[in-house]
């Protein structure tokens, strides 16, 4: 089974086009910073300057080198796209698993209950909650003397608020799955057996949906790296110095002017956050039809 | 039909409610209020503004001595609470003015109502939305239809690979980008500002982007999957032209999954243009949303808060009326 779906993966070009440039996204993020010159990331009087040998990716406003700065944005906006979406991820199967099983009213509250919030602007709430909080959560975390953690404490929060927003079609999807799992005979014959509810759910019914999760954990983690650049962006979500493709797009955009162009400031960025975000939707895509044959085209 | 408008509506006042609830206490319980700053303002000063923007005030202190008389606590149970209101009083002092339509003065924007502010800016956000939602819409169908029916060439392919990449290059992308080639580069549209028709053209292409996208998507496998129907393929052995197969007989099956879909589109818009108006330079209630986190301007806040849920929730409501007015198969009684 599993060669199956690993086969008809590999024979999806954009699919695996995706994966290629994700791990090197990934690798590049991960060892990149340490390989590069450690003064990379000091302020300089070497402002604007265009890219050479010396700095492929030209500098900033500060004179630090964007190469150096873009792969640190690439850490902090995957780390915040992995973290929120696996967060998204526990969430919705939990709610999806819950209301799918349970069925009938509860099930149908459940769900009244997702409509609401879908018909809520998450993201304009969320952005407040951000704000108000980030103060109150440093200060937890120095009061638990976490000191080390003080200066990440926005990321800490903003992570765990994306997840909190973008769980809802997780949820959704898997109320499907398990409405349709549920109803088929190896689950009938694990209830007469005698199985508890527990164990039918996890070792009958998670399992069947393995694949469906995949994919929309692929298609979740894109979108929580835009939530995030979108708020970074505006200002109220990573703050500088700290780097996330956001802040970087945001400083790009405050140079564009008509004296003298620093297309460098804003095409780095976009060029490798839209390549991530491409690859994610190639192989989240590639994923669905490789996994699920029957919404094959 | 008219029960469930109704029921709908019910349902816009709870959502409101519990929006406003939300923010409001967000904001308030948040350290850091609209007049901290650096210097510390002498305590007359303090109470006056207080005064002045409601959080304590004669007329407050009466209305609490009311409710707590209804409560049963007695004449001096509001005296306890101190000088200031606490934040239970300002809570519903907020909501009944709220009742009467008053959204209070700007904190952060002297002597100017917050009514007056978003009179003057949610216009503007308007025409920007509207120009985005019919490009979205009309494009997205287009394109979505026009690859559905040139299925398995290279129009179907080159849109759809368009489709994603406008998906991966979200405004704060593509606006900056466009913003230096067509308005700095070429110099044919301005680069930001406000005023003219040439002025809605960047920006309003760069909200609709990904979401034409969407839509094109959406549109082509639905009207994939039309195609494939039985009375398509009548309508093509009664030998009428391609043209009016698709777009008078398949489209109006087609277009309904797109219908479902203004809903979300339009919320999606809506949190889209507070970055559009950054980038652009526009003077629409976005800049405002911003500003008034930033500055803790919570009745600001509040308002724009309300006019983006009310906006959301009336624009899921005329999705869903659409819907089962082109399906009447589909039965409104949720």
């Amino acid at each position: 089974m599993p060669e199956t779906w690993w086969k008809r993966l590999r024979r999806d070009k954009a699919a695996v086009v995706g994966l290629a440039v994700l791990s090197f996204v990934i690798l590049a993020a991960a060892a990149g910073p340490p390989l590069l010159p450690a003064h990379s990331a000091d302020l300089t009087a070497n402002q604007f300057a265009g890219p050479s040998g010396g700095h492929p990716f030209g500098t900033d406003l500060f004179g630090r080198d964007v190469l150096y700065r873009v792969l640190e944005g690439a850490r902090i906006s995957l780390l915040v796209g992995f973290s929120g979406a696996c967060i998204s991820l526990f969430i919705g199967v939990a709610y999806g698993l819950a209301a799918g099983y349970s069925g009938g009213r509860r099930d149908a509250l459940m769900m009244r209950g997702v409509e609401v919030l879908y018909s809520i602007p998450r993201l304009i709430i969320i952005l407040i909650f951000i704000n108000a909080f980030d103060a109150t959560v440093a200060r937890w975390f120095q009061q638990a003397g976490l000191t080390a953690m003080v200066g990440y404490s926005r990321i800490v929060i903003l992570v765990l608020s994306l997840g909190l927003i973008e769980w809802l079609t997780m949820a959704r999807i898997v109320r499907g799955q398990v409405l349709a799992l549920k109803s088929l005979q190896f689950v009938d014959a694990a209830r007469s057996l005698g199985q508890t509810h527990a164990r039918i759910i996890l070792r009958h019914i998670l399992p069947n949906m393995a694949g469906i999760i995949v994919v929309y954990l692929t298609l979740t983690i894109p979108a929580v790296i835009l939530d995030e650049s979108f708020l970074s962006f505006l200002g109220l979500g990573i703050q500088p110095p700290q780097a996330s493709w956001g802040v970087l797009l945001s400083d790009g955009a405050q140079v564009v002017n008509p004296v003298r162009s620093y297309w460098w400031l804003l095409v780095f960025p976009a060029i490798a956050m839209s390549a991530t975000l491409l690859a994610f939707n190639f192989l989240g895509d590639g994923l669905r039809d490789a996994l699920d044959p029957r919404e094959r085209r | 039909m008219a029960a469930y408008i109704f029921r709908r509506f019910l349902s816009l006042l709870a959502v409101l409610f519990c929006v406003v609830s939300i923010t409001f206490f967000l904001i308030r319980l948040a350290p850091g209020g609209p007049f901290s700053s650096e210097r510390k303002i002498p305590a007359s000063i303090e109470k006056q503004l207080l005064l002045k923007y409601k959080l304590d005030g004669p007329e407050g202190r009466a209305m609490g001595e009311r409710l707590a008389r209804k409560l049963g606590m007695g004449a001096g149970a509001v005296e306890t609470t101190g000088a200031v209101f606490s934040v239970g009083e300002q809570y519903f002092l907020y909501l009944w003015d709220l009742l009467h339509g008053d959204l209070r003065l700007s904190t952060k924007y002297k002597n100017r109502t917050v009514n007056e502010l978003l009179a003057q800016t949610l216009p503007v956000s308007a025409l920007l939305g509207g120009a985005a939602f019919f490009i979205a819409a009309f494009a997205g169908v287009w394109l979505g239809s026009l690859a559905a029916a040139r299925h398995h060439t290279a129009v179907d392919a080159a849109s759809m690979l368009a489709a994603l990449f406008a998906i991966s290059a979200p405004a704060f992308i593509s606006g900056p980008l466009l913003v230096y080639y067509f308005g700095l580069k070429l110099g044919w549209l301005p680069v930001g500002g406000w005023g003219s028709w040439s002025c809605v053209i960047l920006p309003a292409i760069t909200l609709a982007g990904p979401y034409v996208a969407y839509v094109a998507r959406l549109m082509r496998t639905s009207m994939l999957e039309v195609l494939g129907q039985d009375y398509i393929r009548t309508a093509r052995a009664k030998g009428l032209p391609e043209r009016v197969v698709i777009y008078k007989h398949a489209l109006k099956a087609a277009i309904l999954p797109v219908v479902s879909y203004l809903g979300p589109l339009a919320a999606n818009l809506l949190t889209g243009s507070i970055v559009v108006e950054t980038i652009f330079n526009i003077p629409g209630a976005g800049p405002f949303f911003v500003n008034s986190i930033q500055n803790r301007d919570g009745f600001l806040l509040g308002g724009v808060v309300i006019v983006y849920c009310t906006l959301l929730v009336l624009m899921n409501l005329a999705a869903d009326l659409a819907y089962g007015f082109l399906d009447r198969r589909i039965k409104l009684d949720a």
